[in-house]
This record gives C-alpha cells, structure tokens and sequence, in this order.
C-alpha cells in the first residue's frame, strides 16, 4: 500500500505535519480506549476493579479471568465456559461465508458479463434487501424453517446468513467486474470458452481483492451477529455471542467484570485478527472496487 | 452492452444461475415485507393472526408519545451520526494519505472498531461514561476534581453517548473507503493542478473532494443504513434508558413486537421504518443505476 | 497452514452436507428435556443445577437453553420463534401472564393426570392457580413465589442514626431523611423501567391500599388510574426520587443490593431475589440487615412466581416432561431451590426448617396474606395484567420518575397508554 501512497501531499512544513501526527495520534488514542480498558481489567482481579482506576494498569496481575471465561465460567446450567459456542460459531461462520462469497461472485459476472433485459431491476432489489431491518423477517423466517425441517440447526443459521448476505455480497462482486474489460470476455466466447470457464479462467483468478474485502464483510457480520443466533440455534448450535451475551447479562449474582471482559476480547478475537491481518487488503479491495457506487 | 449468444442453452445459463439468488431474495426479502405489511393491519398480538382491522394500529402508532420520542431521537442520532462520521473519516483519510509513517499501524487501530460486535462495544462503551467508574471516577482519581461528564445518566444528552459510541465504531471503516477513494485519484490530474499553482485548500475543495463523490455516497448508504437499524447498541448501552429517553425505531418496533405482545402496532412500525429506508435508498439506487450505461 | 487446512476440510464437509439435503432435524433424544431459562448466574444456576442431578437420576437428560437478559425477554423472543417453528423446548421459565397467554394459543400440554395424583389442586395457593390453570388445565409447574414489597435494610445504619423501622410513609420519609443528612444515599436503587415500576407497585399499595391496586392494576378501571389517589403515588414517587444519588440511571438491581450491603446506602426496595445478595455477601438477617414490607403495606403481599410452562411436545417427549414436571414440584425440590433463590415455595405444605429468619418470614406472611385474600400479583412483574399493558404502565411510570412529567400529567398518560395497550 505505502507505494501507491498519493504523490500531491499537501505542501506543509514541520510545524504542520506535526500538527498532522499530533492528530492522528489524538484520534489513535480515541479509537484504542475501550480496547485498552478491555484488556488492562481483564487481568485484574476483582477488588482491584472495584476500589480501583479503571485506566491503571493492573498491581496483580492474573490469568484467571482469561481461563474462567474459556473454560470455566458458567454459561447456564453448565460450567463450560466460552469454548463449545467458540466452535459452533466456527462451523456456521465458514460455510455461511464461503457460500455467500462464492454466489456473490457468479451473481456479479452475470449482472456485469451476461446481462439481459431487466438485470438493473433485479440488482436494484437485491441491493434493497440490505436495508431491511432483520427484526421482521424473525417470525416468518422461523415459520419456513420449521417446514424446511432445519429449525434450530447450524443448517438453518447458514442459510439465513446466505440469504441476508447476499445483497451485499452481489453488490462488491458486481462494481468490481463492472471495471473489468468486457474485451477479454468477449474474446474468450470467440474462442469458444464457456460460460463457467471463463469465469473459472479469467475472472476468478483477478478477483483476489474483491474476495477479501468480501469474506472480511460476511466474516464479520455472521460472527457478530445476535439476533438471528438467539432466535434460530439450538441448545447444541447457539453461536459466541448468545453465549457472551448470557455470561455478561447474568440476571443476578456477582458481576465479574473482569471474566466478562475477556470473555468479550475472546468472542472479538476472530474478527480482530481478520481485520489485523487483512486490513491492508481491505482497503485496496475497497478501492477496486466497492467504493466505486 | 450485452454479449450475444448463439447456444440456447448457454443464452440461458447465466439467468439459471442467477435464479436461485434471486428466488430467495425475492421470498425471503420481498415475500417477508408484504408479511409484515399484511401483519401491521391486522390485531395480532403475540403470534401472527389474520383478522383485518383497518389502520387501527397506525392510529395508535402515532398516538403514542413514545414513538414520537423514537422518531425525534433517529433524527438526531441520525444527522449527527452521519454527519460526524463524513467529517472524521474524510479528514482521517486525507490526513492519512500525507505520506504518513507508521500508516500500517494507525490503520488497523482507526478500522478494529468495526471489527467488534455491538454487544463488545456497548459493553465497553457503558462502562467507560458511566460517572461512578469510568472517566469521570478516573478524572477524579487523578485530582481533577470538579470534572463532570454525566451524559449517559442525563435524559437530555444520553443519546448523544449512542452517538459517540457508534461514531467510534463505524467511522474508521468510513475513512478506509475515503482512503480507498482517494487511492484511487489519478495522480496526473492533481499534479497539473499544482504546477498551475492552486493551494492545497483549494486543491482539495475544487478537485479531490468532487473526485469523491462515489466513496461519498457509498459512505451514506452504508450509515443511513445502519443508523436506521441501531439496535444492539442501544440495547447494550442504554436499554433505551434512562426512561425512556434514547428509544429508537428499531428498539421500539422489537419491544411492540416481541416483548410487549402488540405485534400488530410493531409490524406497523416496521412499514413506517421500511417507508424510511426506501425513500433514502430508492433515489440513491436510481440514479446510480441509470447513469450506469456500459 | 495447518488450521487453514482444517476450516478448509470443515467447510468442505458443511457443504457436502448441505448439498446432501440439508440433513438432521434438532435432535432431542425420547428421554431428553429441553428447558429454556434465563437463570444464568451462579446461584440461580446452582439451584437448577439440584434439578438437573435429579432428573439424570432418573435416566432423564437435560439439554440446556439458555438465553439471557432483561428479565426474559430476549428468552420470549427466542420462544416466539421456535414454536412458530414447530420446534418448542419441553419446558420454559415463565411469569404470569405470559403462561395464559401461551395457553390461549394451545401451545402448552395438560398436565392434569400428574396434577391429580400428586394433588396439586390441595398445595398450591389460589393466587398462583390463577396463573398454572388455564381452563381446568394444569399447564405449568410453580417452582417458587416470590414477594415484591419488601423493603432491605442496613441495620448499622439504622442502629447508628437510632431510626425505628418505619410503618408508615411518613415515618418512613422521616427516616430517609434522616439517613440522607447523615451523608449517605437513602435509597440504593437501580433506574430501569422494571425496578421503578417494582417501587410503584407498592407505593399505589401504600397509598390506597389493595381497592386502589385491584382497581388500577387488575380491572384497569380509568377512574383507579388517573383519580387523585393515582396522583397521590406519583407525588410520593417524586418524593423518593429525590432521595436517590444522581447516579442511579441504567444500574442493574443486585449492584443497587451491594450499596447496602457495604454501607453507602441506607436502604433498597426490592423483592425478596435480594436477600441472595446480602447471604452471599456474608451478612445474617436481623444482625447485618433488615427486611420488613414497605411502610404502609403490612399484612398485603404482592408476588410473582417462576414457573416452568410445559409446552405440547410429541408422544416420545412425554413422558421426560412428565418426569421434569414432578420434579419440580417435588417438596425437596422446592426446598432446596429456594433456599438458595431467596424465594418461598410455590407448595404451602413444604417445611421452613431449612430457611433463614426473613425467609421463615416470608413465607408465614404469604400464607396468612392468601388466608386473608390480600395476596395480590404484582404489576411489575408481570402478574397483574398481561405484557402489554405493564409495559404501558412502565412507559409512564419510568418517564415520571425520571423528570419527563409532573404528578398530574403522568396519571392523565396512565389512562391513555394503558387504553392504547388493549
């Protein structure tokens, strides 16, 4: 990324780029805070979060809260910490994301590469179904289902994460193949390739940036989601969240901040270090493609 | 402009796969909004029911003075959410794009917000306004006495915490896509424009910003969006407290739907919502797609 | 690489699957219970923790549902969902009304047949009946009664200001005051919509007694809710807001309980789930801490009580629920649950041995109050009128109580938001 930095920076002098960093630093503090007061006081003990500075570093510093949260902390009836939600929502989150990617992926080269009559109304709806507030699809959804035979099942919990992800999804795939030259295409149908090969051989293969911009989008929203993993899991299939969410809302009893701060820095682990990882990607991928409206 | 086909099949093809997408959209969006549409003129109460009763539940709709105070909160927390985020995601993004050293590092911190989820956010968020142990108990620590910063327990001011609490967490990813937007300027331009001589302001204000007129307007689809469906956070951070003071649309149709076994005044104010996202959307999807000619 | 590897492999079988036609329903084996709660905490989960053991004891698993926050209403969400879905648990944690509610849409099973030979109808007091029965049916198991006009107390600051337990409004604004002047906050209290209706409750109890709370909170009559009495209520509102710290807003109930507990505060109007903070903490009733009913209430007790709905599952759950329902209304059961929870047990002929003295309390004050018929639901929690109109109620009460309307205007809102919830 720092190569493709903007050449035309803005003529300055010390006093100003200074000025510039103080900024940002300013703002680097601002975004870090909770993160900070996250971490610091989840490895405090008790007492000292309650007679103490929220912003102090810890004077005894202890593991416990960490182990509590994965393994130990009662999540029910059953004293089994965050870990088995851990991995329910990893066997929703991966096919949930892979299946939504991939046909956001043909949806796009269809509606840039194959277009027919009416395939801007049928873009412009699906876009529409990003904005539906998912608060109403609760009690409908359910209804289907239960026909369907895959209620309360991780089954059931990929499906409506395909099916809401799916505007969004279409939406990258489709601006970034709409800058990608129809010429290459067109030659490739001349020379006989087929509808599928030419995506498999000559789409796909540039597609790199558009993929992770994708898969950290899906990634994060199935991961973070609440409202659907509440309503439509099982016992055996609630996600991360649910599970925090019944750690850190305990109707009664003793809050153990601290256990409830690591159990929340382990449930934003994944999606933290997606962001970490691929945030330099993120933006190139942005700028190929889902900024260009 | 289209490709043509010989093979029928192959003419068919990419409507085929096409299809399946678009069916589910098309039950699962579409099919479920006339559900709702349907629901919110009839007496339903904790589950669906299909007697009609007229616009009865609009009428109470408007009646109640807690949808007002709905109402008036989104209108705030709107504006100011998407306003505030334009302005420091554009001025993060160009401040950032100074050939900065050490951008690898600040990037990631301004964007992890986005990463985390409402109810990591809420959570940490609560904590930090709440007077006895977050900022203000720590000012006070450190001897500055007199410091006040109560907001979050004041029933004025309280949605303005949901604002800064949701400025934080979304106006990183706005200055990715303003940084991805201005990565993407070509440099020429902006090159002759400075041998002509114009000053960085002007630079900015004449050329650079116009130039960013796609990343703008992705920029307020994306807030609009989410500051119409703020929910969670309200949740986590306020409950909608204190009374009643930072209820938004999307807590108020939940709580009507869900909790307070009047499904058919919730379903009436999710129409009202969907009315709002349309006329925000539909204008938007219009003109990008027709200006679109390939 | 290697954990690339596997999220590859995994996916790949989740799609083979999906492709291999979505297979496998929820699999709740014959003699399984699935129970959806919102009992997540220590002591709560403990106590169910009896139920569990004895339920595998005989040869009956348990599946657990949890689904935390706000006093269940996430929990009813999820409820919605799964019977719309033709997927209801075997049994859910729920109060009041929203059992008849879930009766009146023939969701639940009958219990009758368990009802009869274990004589139900002869141990379980007409109060909480109204809410078990629906139609002649039984459909829930009560596990605990609860009473909601207590009011807890830090006894080293009573000893220390020398202040009388109060019996009436007047002693006991007296005896605020006095705890205020002295530096510390009167009232430890917690501002949710649910906590300030819990005060309100017995406040219109104190005002007009059970006439004015039957009238306003059970028959919903218009000239209860916005006559002067109902002013009367809002005015001590005020009055007791003013001895709350600024703080107050938005703090969970058991947080509002450690302020008295270690002193800050003098006292908390809460039910009796409390007094499992104050035992927790270590304190002994009588000697650490006080409970008496809130001044003006005496010889009245407003309840609410946990029960476990049964919903119709198929034949092959049947008999698990049947097991899970006697259970629960086992005296041993009953006993050990509530010991821990602070409550009382939905069975009058279970044995006060094992309680601490408020609890003996507690319960001796619920027999006589159900003799007397002054054993009243509480509109708080959901016991007097259905969901919606208490959250109308709530609406009007929380706003008040936080400034947004005098006295006068808030008893004219109460008629009209308890009208538009009907």
């Amino acid at each position: 990324m720092s190569g493709a930095g903007n050449a035309v920076a803005l003529r300055s002098g010390a006093i100003a780029r200074a000025a510039i960093y103080a900024v940002l630093i300013v703002f680097a503090v601002y975004y870090l805070l909770p993160l900070f007061v996250m971490l610091v006081n989840s490895v405090k003990p008790l007492d000292e979060i309650r007679s103490g500075n929220m912003l102090a570093l810890p004077e005894v510093f202890t593991f416990t809260p960490w182990v509590q949260a994965w393994s130990e902390a009662q999540i029910g009836v059953e004293p089994t910490g965050l870990s088995p939600y851990f991995v329910n929502s990893l066997v929703m989150v991966v096919p949930a994301v892979l299946i939504s990617t991939f046909l956001g992926a043909l949806n796009g080269y269809v509606l840039t590469k194959w277009q027919f009559r009416g395939h801007r109304i049928i873009f412009g709806l699906m876009l529409f179904s990003c904005f539906i507030p998912f608060q109403i699809v609760l009690i409908p959804m359910a209804r289907i289902l239960g026909l369907l035979g895959i209620a309360g099942t991780t089954w059931g919990l990929v499906m409506v994460h395909v099916v809401y992800g799916l505007g969004f999804t279409t939406l990258f795939f489709r601006n970034y193949y709409d800058a990608f030259p129809s010429e290459l295409v067109r030659a490739a149908t001349i020379d006989g390739a087929g509808f599928f090969r030419i995506f498999q051989r000559i789409l796909l293969p540039s597609s790199g940036p558009i993929i992770v911009v994708t898969v950290i989008w899906q990634f994060t929203n199935v991961w973070n989601d609440f409202l659907f993993g509440a309503s439509f899991a099982d016992f055996d299939s609630q996600p991360m969240t649910v599970a925090l969410n019944n750690l850190v809302s305990s109707s009664t009893g003793v809050k153990e901040y601290n256990v409830h701060f690591a159990g929340a820095i382990l449930a934003a682990l994944p999606t933290l270090i997606v962001y970490i990882v691929s945030g330099r990607y993120f933006v190139r991928g942005l700028m190929a493609g889902a900024v260009k409206g | 402009m289209p490709m043509r086909l010989r093979n029928q099949i192959q003419d068919l093809l990419p409507r085929l796969v096409l299809s399946p997408s678009f069916v589910l959209i098309l039950i699962f969006v579409y099919g479920f909004i006339v559900f709702t549409g349907y629901l919110s003129f009839t007496d339903s109460r904790m589950l669906p029911s299909f007697d009609l009763v007229g616009f009865t539940n609009y009428f109470k709709l408007f009646g109640l003075r807690h949808w007002s105070t709905a109402l008036g909160n989104l209108a705030i927390f709107g504006i100011l959410y998407i306003v505030i985020c334009t302005v420091i995601g554009l001025g993060l993004a160009i401040l950032l794009d100074q050939k900065i050293r050490g951008e690898g590092v600040l990037r990631p911190v301004f964007l992890y917000p986005m990463a985390l989820s409402f109810i990591v956010t809420g959570t940490a968020w609560k904590w930090f306004l709440d007077p006895g142990i977050g900022l203000e108990h720590v000012m006070h620590l450190w001897g500055w006495e007199s410091f006040e910063f109560r907001w979050i327990k004041d029933r004025d001011m309280a949605i303005y915490t949901i604002v800064i609490a949701a400025v934080w967490q979304s106006s990183g990813f706005v200055m990715a896509m303003f940084l991805a937007g201005l990565r993407g300027i070509d440099n020429e331009i902006l090159k002759a424009a400075q041998i002509d001589g114009a000053s960085a302001w002007r630079l900015y204000r004449r050329i650079v910003i116009p130039m960013l007129r796609p990343a703008f307007l992705s920029a307020f689809v994306v807030l609009a969006h989410l500051a119409i469906k703020a929910y969670d956070l309200v949740i986590a951070l306020t409950n909608g407290g204190p009374g009643r003071a930072t209820e938004l649309p999307a807590t108020f149709m939940y709580s009507y739907t869900f909790t307070r076994n009047q499904m058919g005044v919730g379903a009436s104010s999710a129409v009202i919502m969907l009315i709002m996202i349309a006329s925000i959307i539909i204008p938007y999807l219009y003109s990008e797609l027709r200006e679109k000619r390939t | 690489m290697n954990r690339f590897a596997l999220k590859l492999s995994t996916s790949l079988v989740a799609l083979g699957l999906l492709a291999g036609g979505l297979a496998g329903g929820p699999a709740a084996a014959a003699q399984d219970v699935e129970v959806l709660h919102w009992w997540t905490s220590g002591g709560e989960a403990a106590a169910l923790n009896v139920l569990k053991e004895d339920l595998e004891g005989k040869g009956v698993g348990w599946q657990d549902m949890p689904v935390a926050g706000g006093g269940g209403e996430q929990a009813m969400t999820v409820l919605r969902a799964r019977v719309t879905a033709g997927n209801a648990p075997t049994a859910v944690q729920m109060l009041g009304f929203d059992i008849q509610d879930w009766a009146q849409e023939g969701a639940l099973a009958d219990l009758n047949a368990l009802a009869a030979s274990e004589n139900w109808d002869k141990v379980v007091p007409a109060a909480l009946q109204r809410f078990a029965k629906h139609e002649g049916k039984w459909i829930s198991a009560p596990v605990n009664v609860h009473s909601t006009n207590w009011v807890w107390a830090n006894k080293k600051i009573f000893d220390e200001l020398e202040i009388a337990q109060p019996t009436s409004w007047d002693e006991l604004v007296a005896a605020l005051t006095k705890i205020k002047a002295a530096g510390y906050t009167a009232v430890a209290h917690g501002g949710q919509a649910w906590q300030d209706a819990t005060i309100f409750d017995a406040v219109v109890m104190s005002v007009g007694g059970p006439e004015l709370y039957k009238a306003a909170f059970v028959d919903l009559d218009p000239k209860a809710l916005g006559g002067a009495e109902m002013k009367e209520a809002f005015d001590r509102m005020a009055t007791l807001r003013g001895f709350v710290d600024d703080n107050f807003s938005g703090r969970d109930w058991n947080l509002a309980s450690a302020m008295v507990i270690e002193g800050k505060a003098g006292v908390q109007f809460m039910g009796d789930w409390a007094k499992g903070e104050f035992l927790k903490a270590g304190l002994q009733p009588d000697q650490d801490f006080l409970c008496f009913r809130f001044p003006g209430t005496q010889g009245t007790v407003t309840f609410n009580s946990d029960q476990f709905a049964m919903f119709s599952v198929g034949d092959d759950r049947r008999d698990a629920q049947v097991k899970l329902a006697s259970s629960i209304m086992a005296p041993s059961f009953q006993s050990a649950f509530n010991v821990v929870k602070g409550s009382v047990p939905a069975r009058t002929d279970v044995s006060d041995a094992d309680f601490d003295a408020c609890g003996k309390k507690g319960m001796k004050e619920l027999a006589a109050a159900s003799d007397s018929g002054k054993l009243f639901g509480s509109m708080a929690h959901g016991h007097a009128a259905p969901a919606s109109v208490k959250n109308a109620i709530y609406d009007v009460v929380t706003a008040h109580f936080n400034g947004e309307y005098d006295a006068a205007t808030a008893a004219e809102e109460l008629i009209n938001a308890v009208e538009a919830a009907q």
